[in-house]
């Protein structure tokens, strides 16, 4: 085979090629990597069905967690959402969800990112605008008003006060008369992708680190159904990583929490299977497959051989996939529908759990309900119209998609080498090392774009003026209704009874013990999100980020 | 005599950590020959003046994605004023709203750059307005 191989590529294409070829296209991913003219059997020369692939629901579970993946349940549809105030943003889920999606997905405003309150001088001009404001307990309640926390699956993007918002949730919960074992969904809670890439920190590494234990520890015995992290290369990916970079960062994170998990004494059975992963989709469509077929034979051997797992469940990598927000242009916008659908169906082949598409106006504002509407009915086409989930992981054994999934898994376990050497994740941010990485990354494609290596339609070819389209404007009412009920719920709880639980917070925090007890405490008091977070920093202290580009 | 190198301050304000776009700008105007100032990230109104007039900047670059440009925006021109360091150049670019930006130019914002924008056509741009390297 390799002489007949050899043949055809001297005496076949090369000589096709010199006629056909005049102009010389770009043959690379957007990664940079290079990418063959053809791939045949001589590619998987030592590739073993059972050993690298397996059957769907075994391990190493390239071909799927499930046995039975879309055929018994399709992806969840979870469109990520909140703008203004919760009255705005609850009423935007239920018209979701009376639109067939079938999971929330919460966005927070900046502030309650960073864990303050919309009355900090520091909130003026972002109260409600890149996301839902939740300052306390009370505005938690709205958001969720008659929506049956029992019956729905709800995701929060939230890092440093991750474990804050979780106990509002639980709290809201018990308001319905829903326990904490029933409850089901997911918190961000990833801190180190955060110091990485995207940037929301408050406390430095180490008290990080507890408190995303904290709640694997708490999770475990008193919320088991639900998720209490999502490792994330979302993040990581759209400060301009490449798929590899991407991969194996998101990995070697998830590996960190497992090993400080350990260092705390849980057991890895315990709470591993909680342990979800969440990846961007971007425009290469056959990298972005073999990056999450090697993401989950990645993790799967990781988890069995290098933590000695017992538990299936251990072994799985679960994952939430979005479209890329970063590929997504200002210019002729209607065109980012496309790329979002061919972005979600690589999401589809790769085998996700679930998925949120972009919607075309987000390189303006936050999505209109159009726009949104267009967005979830792509995730609709592609499931119910497509024909691709009617059989799992169809490109298996594609000779291109296996060599690639393989390449990926190496490039990937290469870089977790060599921060396992550097001392781990923490140690590897510290130096700078994943950053710098990543910026290099982005430079180089950006170069790339402008000497036009790399074609984006719309934008460095086939331009043309687009007539401006609508989008969504956050009313300027948002600022004074979220200013009013905060000091209403300031004015109307016992302010004795919130300063004796914060100071309650405090002492456990001295102390190192577990914290989700003492927070769901001030939660249920009413204590706002700045109170607790500014609770917490005096103890902790703050993140200060080297000012590197 | 050596042309003086074009000074810019590069600033991140408002409360998004969005700093992709901030740092290849950066790193663009450098190899272009300018002497690039980054602030950092979350940079309140009056941090990001003083350190212009402190590092004798000619540009101000103003990268925001989180929505809160049409009130920090005029806060930042206010205060160049007040500072009498209105004749330093304001560019601006993230996520904004085509319809935000005669409001934005209006208060003395020079140019919007939005996504899509190439490396080149901004380091044209300023190096034009400033009268250097131009050819």
């Amino acid at each position: 085979m390799q002489r007949s191989f050899n043949y055809w590529k001297k005496a076949v294409y090369n000589r096709n090629q010199a006629e056909t070829c005049a102009g010389k296209r770009d043959h690379t991913t957007i990664s940079g990597k290079r990418i063959k003219e053809l791939y045949t059997p001589l590619d998987l020369a030592s590739f073993d069905y059972q050993k690298n692939l397996g059957f769907p629901g075994r391990y190493p579970f390239t071909r799927g967690v499930h046995p039975t993946m879309y055929r018994g349940r399709l992806w969840t549809m979870r469109q990520f959402s909140g703008f203004g105030t919760a009255e705005d943003t609850n009423k935007r889920y239920k018209y979701l969800l009376s639109h067939g999606q079938t999971g929330l997905s919460v966005a927070f405003h900046l502030p309650t990112l960073m864990g303050i309150d919309s009355d900090n001088p520091l909130a003026e001009g972002e109260i409600g605008n890149c996301g839902v404001a939740i300052d306390s307990l009370a505005d938690m309640e709205v958001l969720f008003k008659g929506i049956p926390l029992d019956k729905i699956t709800t995701s929060m993007t939230i890092n440093p006060p991750a474990a804050v918002l979780w106990a509002m949730y639980i709290a809201v919960a018990e308001k319905q008369g829903v326990s904490s074992r029933v409850i089901s969904g997911t918190i961000q809670n990833d801190i180190l992708k955060e110091y990485i890439a995207q940037k929301t920190f408050i406390f430095p590494p180490q008290p990080s680190m507890k408190l995303i234990v904290d709640t694997f520890e708490y999770g475990a015995k008193e919320v088991p159904r639900w998720n209490t992290i999502s490792i994330s290369g979302y993040h990581i990916r759209e400060a301009g990583a490449t798929a590899a970079q991407e991969l194996a960062f998101t990995l070697r994170d998830g590996i960190e929490y497992v090993e400080w998990a350990l260092k705390r004494g849980l057991k890895i059975d315990s709470f591993a299977p909680r342990l979800s992963f969440f990846f961007n989709a971007h425009n290469d469509f056959f990298e972005e497959i073999a990056k999450y077929r090697a993401a989950r034979r990645i993790w799967a051997d990781t988890m069995k051989n290098r933590f000695k797992a017992k538990d299936q469940r251990s072994w799985w990598l679960r994952f939430h996939t979005q479209t890329s927000g970063a590929s997504l242009m200002a210019q002729q916008p209607y065109n980012n529908i496309i790329r979002v659908a061919i972005q979600a169906l690589a999401a589809v082949l790769g085998g996700t759990q679930s998925l949120h598409t972009n919607s075309l106006d987000e390189t303006y504002a936050l999505p209109s309900e159009e726009a949104v509407t267009i967005a979830l009915r792509t995730q609709q086409i592609i499931a119910y119209e497509s024909g691709v989930a009617n059989t799992i992981d169809p490109l298996a054994g594609s000779y291109f998609v296996e060599k690639l999934t393989g390449e990926m898994e190496d490039e990937a376990k290469d870089y977790i080498q060599r921060i396992d050497n550097m001392g781990g994740m923490v140690k590897a941010i510290e130096l700078g090392f994943p950053q710098r990485e990543i910026a290099d990354s982005a430079y180089w494609y950006q170069k790339a774009v402008d000497q036009k290596e790399k074609i984006i339609v719309g934008v460095n070819a086939f331009e043309k003026e687009h007539e401006p389209i609508p989008y969504l404007h956050i009313d300027e009412g948002v600022a004074s209704h979220q200013l009013a009920r905060l000091a209403r719920v300031k004015k109307t709880r016992n302010r004795s009874d919130v300063r004796n639980r914060l100071s309650d917070l405090k002492k456990a925090a001295r102390n190192d013990e577990n914290l989700m007890p003492f927070i769901l405490s001030c939660v249920r008091s009413y204590a706002t999100l700045g109170e607790i977070c500014d609770a917490l920093k005096e103890i902790y202290g703050e993140y200060q980020e080297p000012i590197t580009y | 005599m050596a042309e003086k190198k074009i000074r810019v301050l590069i600033a991140k304000p408002g409360l998004d950590g969005h700093d992709r776009g901030a740092k290849v700008i950066c790193r663009a105007l450098r190899d272009a020959g300018m002497e690039v100032i980054y602030t950092g990230l979350r940079r309140t109104p009056e941090e990001i003046v003083n350190s212009a007039v402190q590092e004798d900047a000619d540009v101000i670059g103003l990268s925001i994605l989180s929505g809160a440009h049409l009130v920090l925006f005029p806060k930042i021109m206010k205060l160049l004023q007040v500072n009498k360091a209105s004749d330093i150049l304001v560019i601006a670019g993230g996520i904004i709203p085509e319809k935000d930006i005669p409001k934005i130019k209006k208060i003395g914002i020079a140019q919007v750059f939005l996504p899509g924008t190439s490396m080149q056509e901004i380091v044209r741009w300023i190096e034009q307005r400033l009268g250097k390297g131009s050819n």
